[in-house]
């Protein structure tokens, strides 16, 4: 899948979890613009992983932290 | 001024705003005296103690103490040394033999506490390019075990076999798997379906490590925890305890089957590089251990405990973690932090001690009030315990 396959996906896959409805930019970070906390990081990460069917690790988690990073890194992981 | 400490800025504030309050410190609590497993003078009030972990009562008993004493007349205060240098003394060896015929395992090493146990076993036998597949409610010394490691680390949601099959599923071939479970979760005293866990974890080709540090001594038809009890114990590649719960001293272990596992002595930093447990605490420790075979009664009487606790707080009205008492673990969720604090005060004014849990130890950011039973608690002792969590929860509003 490209990367824009992939980007509107996880658009979908985001939009419950986007409570405040904050505009989404390749930008925005996780934490700060979203206010994600761990639970909601668990969720949505599992959320990702099923609808791939890949492994986003801790390990790989703590690189991402903008919105456009996770899109990179989900299109790599499909490899 | 901005230095290193500015990132505790935000607790040093909400600790300073609840305790201004005239709120006693629920993390600074001194115990003056300790007169029994269930009973201390804390903060100057004569207390009974619901939070102390001390599920068999053991810190007092006769034959236990009168083996700490005399390892301290015959060995000295301590080994002021490694286990694989000076450290290793007959009674460090004979604990691990006692914990070998506890479990009827091959294999036993003893460490200086249970969170060294975890963070060497697993930092040390899943590396780099292998995977850790974890609870998400696992311990802390869980998750510093896989930080310190080099593998991959991937957790599922708390006890949901389905997730953690799809991300054993997802593990590239060839990798080396670790799945990582606790028997009895001490947030909520709930326990873990180990019998379908570890047959998914099985047929996935993953190892298994399950943490009974909770369970040791009680679950089970021996007392050998949550993985005994429904029948898979032979199934589990590394049992992990403590000497700080049911045994009633500290230390930590890790029985094992596994034909290699004592090279794990030369290659486990957490236990190599730190000096071994004092004589006094390991000769305590076996004796208490080989009590603890032979506990069935007291097994008894703290399910019964435990279970008369679970449905009188109930029957008041607070909201507990689990549906029936699976563990000698009630939680009773608190609103929040501030109503949580409240009550552990008007407990402990009631002369009663429980553990206060609040985030980031809790699970979806709850405050807990934790209580832990011991087999020592009478009957009579829980009915009283049951009358002051009413009237607290009457005062602070809770109930």
């Amino acid at each position: 899948m490209d990367r824009a396959a992939t980007a509107e996906k996880i658009a979908g896959i985001i939009e419950p979890f986007n409570k405040k409805g904050v505009e989404i930019t390749d930008a925005s970070t996780f934490a700060g613009d979203l206010e994600f906390d761990s639970l909601t990081v668990m969720d949505f990460v599992a959320a990702i992983e099923d609808e791939f069917d890949i492994i986003i690790s801790m390990n790989q988690q703590a690189e991402i932290e903008t919105y456009g990073q996770l899109i990179d890194a989900v299109v790599k992981l499909q490899g | 001024m901005t230095d290193l400490f500015s990132k505790f800025d935000p607790l040093i504030e909400l600790r300073t705003n609840l305790l201004a309050h005239g709120q006693e410190d629920p993390f600074n609590l001194v115990m003056e005296r300790v007169i029994s497993p269930t009973e201390a003078v804390c903060n100057g009030r004569p207390t009974i103690l619901l939070g102390t972990y001390n599920y068999m009562g053991m810190t007092f008993d006769p034959d236990v103490i009168e083996a700490g004493k005399q390892a301290l007349d015959d060995f000295g205060s301590g080994t002021t040394g490694s286990r694989v240098l000076n450290g290793t003394y007959a009674g460090h060896r004979a604990v691990e033999d006692a914990l070998k015929e506890f479990y009827g395992m091959d294999h036993a090493m003893v460490f200086s506490t249970g969170y060294q146990a975890n963070l060497g076993i697993i930092s040390t036998v899943a590396g780099k390019g292998d995977y850790i597949v974890l609870d998400i409610d696992s311990h802390a010394s869980i998750w510093d075990g896989c930080k310190m490691g080099d593998a991959e680390v991937v957790p599922f949601k708390h006890n949901d076999i389905e997730a953690m099959e799809k991300r054993l599923k997802r593990i590239p071939e060839g990798a080396g798997k670790l799945v990582v479970l606790e028997g009895v979760y001490s947030m909520l005293g709930d326990i873990a379906p180990l019998k379908e866990m570890i047959r998914v974890a099985k047929d996935n080709g993953a190892m298994v490590l399950v943490d009974e540090a909770h369970s040791m001594g009680f679950i089970g038809p021996n007392g050998r925890g949550v993985a005994e009890d429904q029948g898979v114990l032979d199934q589990v590649d590394f049992v992990i305890g403590t000497f700080s719960k049911s045994v009633g001293t500290v230390g930590g272990f890790c029985v094992s089957n596994h034909p290699k596992f004592e090279i794990l002595r030369l290659v486990c930093r957490p236990y190599v590089f730190t000096a071994s447990l004092p004589p006094s605490v390991v000769h305590t420790a076996s004796t208490s251990i080989r009590k603890l075979m032979h506990a069935g009664n007291k097994r008894a009487h703290l399910w019964e405990n435990s279970r008369v606790l679970h449905q009188g707080l109930r029957d008041k009205g607070f909201q507990l973690g689990t549906e029936k008492a699976e563990s000698a673990i009630i939680a009773v969720i608190m609103p929040d932090l501030e109503k949580g604090a409240a009550m552990w005060e008007a407990l402990l004014k009631e002369g009663l001690y429980v553990n206060l849990a609040r985030p980031p130890a809790t699970p979806a950011n709850m405050t807990l009030l934790r209580c832990s039973l011991c087999a020592e608690h009478t009957a009579e002792q829980v009915q009283t315990i049951i009358g002051m969590f009413e009237r607290a929860g009457k005062a602070v509003g809770i109930i």
